[in-house]
């Protein structure tokens, strides 16, 4: 059988092909069947062709290097893979949902559904690069929407995996990308930088929300630099119902430089899940492209900018979303301030976190709790209010700190669930008197330590020194 | 089958252990020396011992350019400090541990791979690949999907369509690299005895046939006791003093 030419009935390393569902530029889509799988599967095929086009046969070297090694709901699971000796192929799950290339014909999109397609798109490009992998080709077609809810990025032929070669780099002297959404880095030939899918994001959702592509659909080489100096018509300019945060958010993404776009995409998926927090700037006010000497400004710069060679490096999450879980029962002044001490720690050593206060107001079982308290006023805004004054010592900007009053039945719930849907890298928690009895039958902080998926650290009120233990002489250095 | 590689070992007793012991715990089965077993350390018999016994077992060794130098006498293009160390590992080797270097081979093919010390297109000459058009000459020298070789004492790792000059990637050590597709592949070991990277832990890789992946990997070893040795033995003070930033 020749390369590339798969028929229904044929086997390929036990697979048995059934029926073609797609065909791309680069590769076809078979579904397949093995008897020891159960989940619906399909097989990837390069379309290699006479003169072995390299850009098929390094993509897909690409996708063979890199989806075997990532995990999670937000990649198609990989199955097997067959080698460019006899058959390349690779085996991957078939996503059940829809691509989000079908909701290009219904934009515009009204902005709060704008905000939560975004928001799960940023998730699951932040999940991507935990993994270190940087897409660098997001786009409708490449995103699935699962029934379940969550996004799954697809097709990786153009990513790049920060601790393994780049096939890529070397291969080709032009940028690579789909014309509208390739980040300004990009056209340089910059693939190192992760910030490039939040440019693309950016993109996808300025089309989403506006049914226009802010860069049009450029074919030349010439086109794809122009972003580099002339900025987007602002959305609100096309679409006035949409509401300056949107804007905002949107056209943060669109900075050309990385270092003006969201530091993360966690930190994009926070902002659209919480509109009302967005810090709003000039760009939410904007309501024209920014004038020719601006741009010319732009375009000297872009001239004069030699992209260097960049050195790869592990993505570490230099910007991470920390959340400090304060209580304000009487009686745990102490610990919270106790909580804000190692607030201020982790802010000395990691200026750009973003802090996320979070106090959760427990709700009766049974009762209908009232949400007023003696004087009439509401809990809710009094509990934020409180929130606010004790995070003013830290003294940081509005778009670095926000603040969410939880009602819960279950407190511990809350926050697991609160630090799951944000991408929280690290709780901070106060963990209360340590009686025997709280000890052994679960704080709170015991609760989010067994349950949450991120890092915890539990916070104690500064020890008497009555409770100190003298150790030394159990731990003298036999060494 | 997970192959351990190691090249340059240079004579040092407590980098090629603690590699060896590292190289256990990573269920490496079968073992490859990519030459300079001598040269530079104070342990050099015991070094072409151990490894003479493990090529006894099934192990691959290969000849590199301090070994040949120490059997055969010293060439051209050797600093003063390695002709000093060569001279003197001249006289410690007896006449079963140089009789066993001298047997060395050049390189040899294992299935798809190629083990040489240095660039492949002539061994012979030494020559260092250090970057890409060196390490291109030498990918078009062999059939060989893979070549694993030494000499520089820095890792680096080259790859190479059909179509294309070669791509350099540095490695990590630790990931595993999958050595994917239709193009060849050239690792360059680090040292295991004096690493010159800046990191002072020996250096090895570890290859796995069935998942087709290699990794760096670096083990820490007692680099006081291995300098110790070459000052006790008279040889240059610099050696000694390398080992601990690895340079």
């Amino acid at each position: 059988m020749a390369k590339g030419e798969l028929e229904p009935g044929s086997d390929i390393d036990g697979f048995l092909v059934g029926e073609k569902i797609h065909t791309g530029g680069m590769a076809t889509l078979w579904r397949v069947t093995k008897p020891d799988i159960e989940q619906p599967i399909v097989m990837k095929v390069p379309m290699i062709q006479e003169g072995d086009d390299p850009t098929v046969i390094v993509g897909f070297e690409m996708e063979m290097m890199i989806l075997p090694r990532l995990a999670g709901r937000h990649v198609p699971k990989f199955y097997a893979m067959g080698d460019f000796a006899r058959q390349p192929y690779l085996v991957m799950e078939y996503i059940q949902g829809y691509s989000l290339y079908s909701l290009i014909q219904k934009a515009p999109l009204p902005s709060d559904e704008v905000a939560r397609l975004g928001a799960k798109v940023a998730r699951a490009i932040a999940d991507l690069h935990r993994q270190n992998v940087l897409h660098l080709d997001i786009k409708p077609s490449n995103v699935m929407i699962r029934d379940g809810g969550s996004a799954a990025l697809i097709d990786f032929g153009l990513s790049r995996h920060l601790m393994l070669p780049d096939l890529l780099e070397e291969e080709f002297r032009v940028p690579m990308g789909t014309g509208p959404y390739i980040a300004p880095e990009q056209v340089m030939k910059n693939r190192s930088e992760p910030r490039s899918d939040i440019y693309s994001l950016g993109v996808l959702l300025y089309y989403l929300a506006t049914n226009v592509r802010p860069f049009g659909l450029p074919s030349a080489q010439s086109q794809l630099r122009k972003r580099l100096w002339r900025d987007p018509v602002p959305p609100r300019q096309l679409v006035p119902a949409i509401p300056p945060w949107l804007q905002e958010g949107i056209l943060r993404c669109l900075e050309v430089e990385p270092a003006n776009r969201y530091d993360t995409a966690a930190q994009l998926a926070f902002d659209l899940s919480h509109p009302e927090q967005i810090e709003l700037t000039a760009r939410a006010q904007k309501t024209r492209r920014d004038g020719l000497p601006v741009s010319f400004k732009r375009w000297l710069k872009s001239k004069a900018d030699n992209a260097g060679p960049v050195q790869p490096a592990r993505q570490t999450n230099l910007a991470p979303i920390i959340m400090a879980a304060v209580d304000f029962t009487e009686g745990q002044e102490a610990l919270a301030e106790e909580v804000l001490v190692h607030v201020k720690r982790v802010l000395a050593i990691m200026p750009g976190v973003r802090v996320a206060c979070v106090n959760v107001l427990k709700l009766g079982r049974l009762t209908v709790t009232s949400t007023l308290d003696e004087d009439g006023r509401s809990i809710h805004v009094r509990r934020l209010v409180e929130l606010k004054e004790w995070a003013r010592p830290l003294g940081l900007d509005q778009a670095h700190v926000t603040f969410h009053v939880l009602e819960h039945m279950d407190p511990a719930d809350a926050l697991i669930a609160f630090a799951s849907s944000n991408s929280v890298d690290l709780v901070l928690i106060g963990a209360g008197a340590t009686s025997r009895f709280r000890r052994y039958l679960g704080s709170v902080a015991a609760q989010v330590v067994g349950r949450a998926g991120c890092t915890v650290t539990v916070v104690r009120e500064p020890r008497g020194a009555q409770e100190t233990t003298d150790v030394d002489e159990a731990l003298i250095d036999t060494g | 089958m997970r192959i351990g590689f190691f090249s340059d070992i240079h004579g040092n007793r407590e980098a090629l252990d603690a590699s060896l012991a590292h190289a256990g715990k990573q269920r490496v089965e079968k073992f490859v020396f990519l030459g300079d077993l001598v040269g530079y350390g104070a342990d050099p018999v015991y070094v072409v011992e151990r490894v003479a016994r493990l090529v006894e077992e099934g192990a691959f060794a290969i000849l590199g350019n301090h070994d040949e130098a120490a059997v055969s006498g010293v060439g051209d293009g050797m600093n003063e400090y390695a002709r000093a160390a060569i001279e003197w590992t001249a006289r410690q080797l007896d006449g079963a541990s140089a009789a066993f270097v001298r047997a060395l081979p050049m390189s040899a093919m294992d299935d798809d791979r190629l083990y040489v010390h240095a660039e492949a297109q002539s061994p012979k000459s030494w020559n260092y690949i250090t970057e890409t058009m060196g390490a291109e000459r030498s990918m078009r020298a062999t059939e060989a999907r893979v070549t694993l070789c030494g000499h520089v004492h820095r890792p680096q790792l080259y790859h190479m369509s059909r179509t294309k000059p070669p791509g350099f990637f540095l490695p990590q050590a630790g990931t595993p690299i999958p050595l994917i597709g239709r193009r060849k592949w050239l690792a360059v070991m680090g040292s295991v005895g004096q690493p010159r990277d800046r990191n002072p832990a020996a250096a090895y890789a570890v290859f796995d046939t069935s998942a087709n992946e290699l990794t760096y990997q670096r083990a820490p070893y007692d680099i006081e006791k291995a300098a110790a040795k070459i000052h006790a033995a008279g040889l240059p003070q610099m050696l000694a003093a390398r080992l601990f930033i690895g340079r």
